[in-house]
């Protein structure tokens, strides 16, 4: 079900899939000596011509916990900065490694290359478009942290335009039966009408609304994203919106007491530090859970587990 | 019919004629189909003629060329209305209208800069789903975003 699959977009997994990459990564967690080094002998490369701190460095760490050696392309070094294609690049990489994880501003850049590669692509994060891994975790940190996922309602603020974390959130929690989505966010950073339309066809309850209060005091989750300064095609536009929705510990008093606050991270303005002391925090556990969760994905990718 | 009606309309020997074209796209029918007129066919292009069907139409003949399906399956993009008639010996062997493919592959480009399709350097051609046909919506594949009707024209007839 998931061996030398690509990794693409979220949406081409299934519940069953999802719950089994979970009780993979709950395994992975609870019983950590007995998984061993299934990958020695094996390479990972990761190619990330965008910048990344939390998905390159925790898929490097999962694919050496697992022990795998890795490669890492730096762009900026590489014969890419001659102007080498990505195409080419790819080529290159599926003849060297086992895995590739890549990442590129362009939309659909994990398709094409997974297209010219034989070897297993998993997308790092393409342009606006998806960021499928990134989902894997945050739905895994939900349901860790709420024991289910089934039954919530949950608020995604922030830039759904732009973020591709937030599509690719939405669209993972459309695998599973949640109660609510409350999509906030500025009209000019609303979701495209493509992930409009996928969420009427997929028959979930949305509220879509720019009132970020009436979201705070009726989620279990809210899930916060960074308006992405790099996608904005006007930067007088971004400077307009930047600011549009701060998440601080005053806000979250008229919220429930078990209300959990995720976020992908980097952030920029929208979350305050005053929230990180507070029970609400859980996006520095969601940061900590990507490596276990990326070791699940890696290993069913290549079969060990 | 009247000699000049004659003249527009004469028959073919061999060839296709693709009847019922909207008015005013014959020119985006032919750069559609490839043909640039060095291929050295016989090609005649009639535009505006009145129709019981459309009111005014346009027609095109190409002579000593039979049009494959999938050529002719594209001009729905444009031409929704057409019909192709397979022309052997000046009878009509073949009547077909043409039927929407599933996807379309490197005729159109994809709206948005940031698609890969969109990247000279990468050389990957667009590839579209049809998501609905009337009104003519695409996705695409390797970003997921629309392309509207109102796209796919400006594009083929500009």
């Amino acid at each position: 079900m998931w061996k030398f699959r690509d990794v693409i977009s979220i949406l081409d997994f299934t519940r069953d899939d999802l719950e089994h990459l979970f009780s993979v990564t709950d395994r992975i967690i609870e019983r950590p000596l007995d998984i061993g080094k299934p990958l020695d002998g094996k390479i990972v490369a990761t190619a990330f011509i965008e910048p990344s701190t939390r998905t390159r460095l925790s898929f490097e760490t999962a694919a050496k916990r697992l022990g795998a050696e890795v490669i890492n392309l730096e762009p900026h070094l590489s014969s890419m900065a001659k102007g080498e294609s990505l195409t080419d690049t790819m080529r290159m990489l599926d003849d060297y490694a086992n895995l590739i994880v890549i990442r590129s501003p362009y939309e659909g850049s994990a398709k094409h290359a997974a297209d010219v590669c034989e070897n297993p692509v998993i997308n790092g994060g393409d342009g606006t478009q998806h960021h499928p891994t990134q989902a894997m975790i945050d739905l895994y940190t939900i349901r860790r942290l709420k024991g289910r996922i089934d039954g919530l309602e949950v608020g995604v603020v922030g830039d759904l335009k732009y973020g591709r974390a937030a599509a690719s959130f939405i669209y993972g929690l459309t695998k599973f039966n949640v109660k609510k989505i409350w999509l906030v966010s500025p009209e000019p950073l609303s979701p495209r009408p493509e992930l409009m339309d996928r969420l009427k066809r997929m028959n979930v309850e949305i509220v879509k609304t720019e009132n970020l209060e009436s979201a705070v005091e009726n989620v279990d989750i809210l899930y916060v994203t960074r308006i992405q300064k790099e996608r904005f095609p006007d930067p007088a536009e971004y400077e307009k919106l930047r600011g549009s929705y701060v998440i601080t510990k005053k806000l979250l008093s008229r919220a429930r007491e078990d209300l959990k606050v995720l976020h992908p991270l980097p952030r920029v303005d929208e979350l305050s530090n005053d929230v990180d002391d507070t029970p609400h925090q859980a996006y520095f556990i969601q940061a900590k859970l990507g490596v276990p969760v990326r070791m699940a994905l890696i290993g069913l990718v290549l079969g060990v587990f | 019919m009247n000699d000049q009606e004659t003249l527009r309309v004469s028959k073919i020997k061999n060839g296709t004629v693709i009847d019922h074209i909207p008015a005013g796209r014959a020119l985006a029918v032919l750069r559609l189909l490839g043909i640039t007129g060095s291929e050295g066919h016989v090609v005649t292009v009639t535009m505006n003629v009145r129709s019981g069907k459309l009111g005014k139409k346009d027609l095109v003949k190409v002579e000593d060329l039979e049009l494959m399906t999938d050529q002719v399956n594209k001009l729905t993009l444009i031409a929704p209305t057409a019909t192709i008639n397979i022309i052997r010996n000046y009878e009509v062997v073949e009547k077909r209208s043409v039927k929407l493919p599933d996807r379309i592959v490197g005729i159109l480009r994809c709206t948005n800069p940031g698609c890969i399709t969109r990247q000279p350097m990468e050389h990957v051609s667009s590839k579209f789903v049809v998501v609905s046909k009337s009104p003519l919506r695409l996705e695409c594949e390797y970003c997921g975003r629309y392309l509207e009707e109102e796209e796919v024209l400006k594009q083929l007839t500009q």
